[in-house]
């Protein structure tokens, strides 16, 4: 008998393990770490409908309000606390909100909204963030980190090439994480519950004996040191578990306990890392096996089911940085993109609803809407009606839910596959990503109508090309530069992300994250492009109508005459959406041909969040008619008010956009008053839940939904303290509207509202 | 006057067809091949069940002091397209708009002004396996076959005003054909889901909105009434076609008053659906 017989394991099992997986279907989960295999085997689909739910208990309201009130502070005074101690895993003590009456425990410090420090990542940021809020900045830690211990972003700077930072200076390449960590890893947070640390760190240790007879390469080195690392943090985990009380060395036995191990795995992270998104994972139908199991043994009521995951909401909705308000005003708010990634089907075509799926977005009635945790539903036309009909009321109630295309991500990665941030799809637990940045290709034709300069400041970014010239514009002309000014831009952004990621394994490495990873994950180098719609209705412009440059006096093209009308994306005319796709699949392209750090594998997005407000202020007037400083649409929209058809032509042509070209994920956002979705709220439900099968069902790969008046924006602008909860989304995010600057909050309202009688 | 060619109903209309002699028009219309579209909206949420495709033709007999659209009135305010283009267009978002459990709506205007037009685009639809609905006043139903009636999966029938002055009054049109073609659309049994536009002081008084209710109870084929508000949105229509807007001080019509409509429909057995 091999020493992997299932016989064998079931046998040495001790009490405490049989205790915690009884119940359980086995398979090969017992065997090795498969937490997929576990959910599989262990699913109980759901497909009735919300009478189930339970409200919020007194205690939830209770601790709610209490937290409320120091939101109210919070806001006031931009960040409510920090503890200078550099943050880890085991740093800050243990902190409460409200001791006895919390169900599930665990604060990054000692106290709520009180914001650590990681100056792993760079001391610019902390400085930075500490100056901003008027917080002393601790003499004897910017020694540290500034004499005894390089930073990520130091190291970043040394070996950034001079491109690297023309293009950074001249924004056509855009938030780099070059001075905080990159986020966008998602440990497999739920091996903790199933497991115990004790299992995970038996198991790490194997990973690393595994490659003991391997010659020592720089590569194998690496892999080494990250092992150990990774044992370092398991250990570290625990440590901080116990100071909380609990011993999570094995598998959690009950339903409260397995959400509190889970969570005190996801509290690890973020209290090693301020990565720029720090999501969640795929956990509710994981967690929905021990509900089931709990309410089957009598041992928990539905109430109190709704009142642990509410709680453990609670606990994701505080979650916070450090950051510079520079930072926020391009990311809205204060962003944590707690993604959780709900719902969708198997692979052998059961509905991987459960009952908990409804308990998360309860949560968004039980404690009002919010952003965080980004809510994130993988939707299928197979997917209950039921759970349709719920997250369509959900949406018209909070506006509070992102939908992603399960019909395309499940070929490409799987059924246990997660969101990090907005639309980044991966394997949890097998995958991650390095992710960075995006480059504004609306900037990137302008420079090739001028020859590599920027048509504001009129440096010479690129290396000198000669510039389009003539009265009207040529498009083969333009298409050509376009050409060569793509090519060095693919080069240059690879080069910097090549750096970063480098640096960031070297001197910031997620520790923790990566200890809840198998092995040698499959890594994307994630790549993003702003000015989509920009583009494809400039190129139209230039092909079907006559462009006309404006030149200053030292010959730099600052402005467009247009004469005569052009197809413009979001009308599904292909005309001019085969500009969209050609830009997507060319660029992509371009960056296929540069190698990536730890050979990658290339994806990119088309994704801006609140972004595309900052990239439409630092570029030009472009020939399509947009004015300088405009705003973008965001993510893959179609530009403010040219969709001109409706709902479904602007959904159709979003959804030509290639997803093989854009495998991290292509994000749409639409606004529509209830009114627009049918006359009664019966028809807004069934008529939202029957455009998301639409709208999925023809190659749709992400869709933010807002169900908003027009008039309360306009109201929430004026009056803020009377929507302190009110939520939006926009590409990818959902976002606490009044947490954005004006600019943001116009253009928000600007945009084109679907169905607005 | 910068007029989008294509898209939103909501936009002023007016003259695109103008140069068209009035016998070559003629003829186009008795073809049936080609008509005059006002504009269209794909995933309309209000215009029957579902998500739809929606033609609003131009031409219209009815002079609705309330009408949001009067540029709908004039048949060559409207573009000329062809049957085949539309169906090609629709063909397109078939896929969706069944998935979206919706289908095509072709309203107007008044659709039967243009009734070959439309019946090829009804017919060339269900060749799609596409759902239709006509949105209609009845005035005209006359120029439809039983044969077309029983093509059609569902028909929006406004009924204006049961009492027959305030219906001339409203419409500048009697209300006896439309009341005649509902019973056409009863006998048939083909499905109906009835609009009543309430405007204070105009269509709003009990009785004339009991008599509808009373009306269409007696049918058997009146699956739903819709109570549309009154609104004011189509007020800068009237006044840029520089057109005397009977209306300008009717405030729109009150969520109350709306819901007291609707209980008088519901008090004579039908779905009034809010």
């Amino acid at each position: 008998m091999s020493e992997r017989d299932p016989l064998v394991v079931e046998t040495v099992m001790d009490d405490q393990l049989t205790k915690a997986w009884r119940g359980f279907k086995p398979g090969s989960w017992k065997l090795g770490i498969d937490v997929r295999d576990f959910i599989v085997s262990n699913v109980t689909p759901y497909d009735g409908d919300d009478k189930f739910l339970a409200g919020a208990t007194p205690r939830t309201t209770a601790l709610w309000a209490k937290l409320s009130e120091l939101f109210v502070a919070e806001r006031e005074r931009g960040v409510l606390d920090v503890s200078q101690i550099p943050s880890s895993i085991t740093a800050h003590d243990a902190g409460y909100i409200d001791r006895d009456n919390e169900v599930i425990v665990g604060l990054q410090t000692e106290a709520p909204l009180k914001r650590a420090i990681f100056p792993n990542g760079g001391w610019r940021m902390v400085e930075g963030g500490l100056k901003a809020f008027n917080f002393p900045v601790e003499q004897s830690v910017k020694d540290i980190f500034t004499k005894y211990r390089k930073t990520h972003n130091e190291g970043v700077f040394d070996a950034y090439t001079e491109d690297v930072l023309k293009a950074r200076r001249s924004h056509i390449v855009t938030g780099l994480p070059d001075a905080y960590g990159r986020g966008r890893i998602i440990g497999d947070y739920r091996r903790v519950a199933l497991y115990g640390i004790d299992r995970l760190i038996e198991a790490k240790k194997a990973e690393k004996q595994s490659i003991d007879g391997e010659h020592s390469t720089d590569e194998i080195i690496r892999d080494r040191e990250e092992l150990s690392e990774q044992l370092k943090a398991l250990t570290e985990l625990k440590e901080m578990a116990a100071k909380y009380g609990f011993d999570i060395s094995k598998p959690a036995a009950t339903a409260k306990e397995a959400v509190q191990w889970l969570y005190f795995a996801y509290l690890a992270a973020v209290k090693e890392q301020n990565g720029a998104a720090m999501s969640l994972g795929r956990t509710s139908t994981f967690l929905d096996a021990y509900f089931e199991r709990d309410l089957k043994e009598g041992t928990l009521t539905e109430a109190e089911a709704q009142e642990i995951i509410d709680d453990f909401v609670i606990k994701l909705r505080i979650v916070r940085f450090l950051r510079t308000p520079e930072y926020d005003a391009l990311f809205s708010g204060d962003p944590t993109w707690v993604t959780e990634s709900i719902g969708g089907i198997a692979e052998d075509g059961r509905s991987l609803v459960t009952k908990t799926s409804f308990r998360y977005l309860q949560t968004l009635y039980n404690l009002g809407p919010a952003p965080e945790p980004n809510m994130t539903v993988f939707w299928s036309p197979k997917l209950p009606a039921g759970f349709k009909q719920f997250c369509a009321k959900v949406s018209i109630d909070t506006s509070a839910v992102q939908y992603e295309s399960d019909e395309l991500m499940r070929p490409a990665w799987g059924d246990d596959t997660a969101i990090a941030c907005c639309v980044s799809a991966m394997r949890v637990g097998k995958q991650m990503q390095l992710f960075g940045a995006r480059v504004n290709l609306a900037k990137c034709m302008l420079y090739a109508i001028n020859g590599g300069r920027d048509e504001m400041s009129g440096a010479q970014v690129m290396p000198a090309f000669e510039p389009v010239k003539g009265d009207v514009l040529d498009f083969d002309s333009v298409m050509k530069n376009f050409d060569t000014a793509m090519d060095w831009l693919a080069r240059t952004y690879v080069n910097a992300m090549n750096v970063i990621h480098y640096m960031h394994d070297k001197y910031a490495y997620e520790r923790i994250e990566m200890a809840l990873h198998d092995y040698n994950p499959l890594r994307t180098m994630a790549f993003g492009i702003a000015g989509l719609s920009v583009v494809a209705d400039s190129l139209s412009a230039i092909k079907y109508a006559k462009v006309k440059p404006v030149r200053d006096e030292k010959g730099l093209v600052v402005d467009y005459v247009t004469e005569g009308d052009f197809p413009k994306f979001g009308n599904n005319d292909d005309q001019v959406d085969q500009f969209a796709t050609w830009l997507a699949e060319t660029f992509m392209n371009k960056l296929r041909t540069h190698k990536t750090y730890r050979d990658a594998l290339h994806t990119q997005s088309v994704l801006t969040i609140t972004s595309n407000v900052v990239y439409g202020k630092n570029t030009g007037n472009t020939p399509d008619g947009r004015r300088a400083g405009e705003p973008f649409a965001p993510g893959a929209n179609p530009m403010h008010g040219r969709d001109k058809l409706g709902f479904i032509a602007s959904a159709m042509s979003v959804a030509k956009i290639p997803y093989e070209h854009c495998q991290d994920g292509i994000s749409m956002t639409s606004s529509i008053v209830p009114s627009g979705l049918g006359n009664t709220r019966q028809d807004q439900v069934a008529n939202l839940a029957g455009s998301l099968d639409g709208f999925f069902g023809t190659t749709g790969f992400h869709v933010n939904i807002n169900v908003l008046n027009r008039d309360m924006l306009v109201d929430a602008m004026e009056h803020p303290e009377n929507y302190p909860q009110l939520t939006i989304r926009v590409s990818g995010y959902a976002v606490n509207f009044i947490k954005l600057t004006r600019e943001q909050q116009l253009d928000v309202i600007n945009r084109t509202f679907h169905g607005e009688v | 006057m910068d007029t989008p060619l294509r898209g939103s109903r909501f936009d002023l209309r007016v003259e695109h067809s103008n140069t068209m002699p009035d016998a070559e028009t003629n003829e186009l219309l008795r073809g049936g091949r080609w008509g005059f579209l006002h504009s269209e909206e794909t995933g309309s949420a209000v215009d029957g069940p579902g998500m739809r495709l929606v033609y609003w033709t131009t031409g219209c007999e009815f002079r609705c002091q309330y009408c949001h659209n009067p540029d709908t009135w004039k048949l060559k305010n409207g573009r000329l397209v062809c049957v085949d283009d539309l169906l090609q267009e629709l063909a397109k978002y078939a896929p969706f708009l069944k998935a979206a459990n919706g289908g095509l709506t072709v309203s107007g205007g008044e659709p039967l002004v243009q009734d070959r037009f439309v019946m090829q685009l009804m017919h060339g639809a269900k060749a799609l396996g596409v759902h239709t609905v006509l949105d209609t006043n009845g005035f005209l139903g006359n120029k439809l076959s039983d044969e077309e009636l029983d093509e059609i999966d569902l028909f929006l029938l406004d009924i204006k005003s049961w009492d027959p002055e305030t219906h001339l009054r409203v419409t500048a049109k009697p209300v006896e054909p439309v009341l005649e073609f509902a019973r056409r659309l009863a006998e048939r049994k083909r499905p109906v889901w009835l609009r009543y536009v309430l405007v204070p002081d105009l269509t709003d008084a009990p009785d004339n909105v009991e008599g509808v209710a009373k009306f269409c109870a007696t049918l058997g084929n009146v699956e739903r009434v819709d109570v549309l508000p009154f609104h004011q949105l189509g007020k800068f229509k009237w006044e840029q076609l520089g057109m005397k807007y009977e209306l300008a001080d009717t405030p729109p019509a009150s969520a109350e008053q709306a819901a007291a409509a609707r209980a008088l429909f519901r008090k004579h057995g039908l779905n009034a659906a809010d």
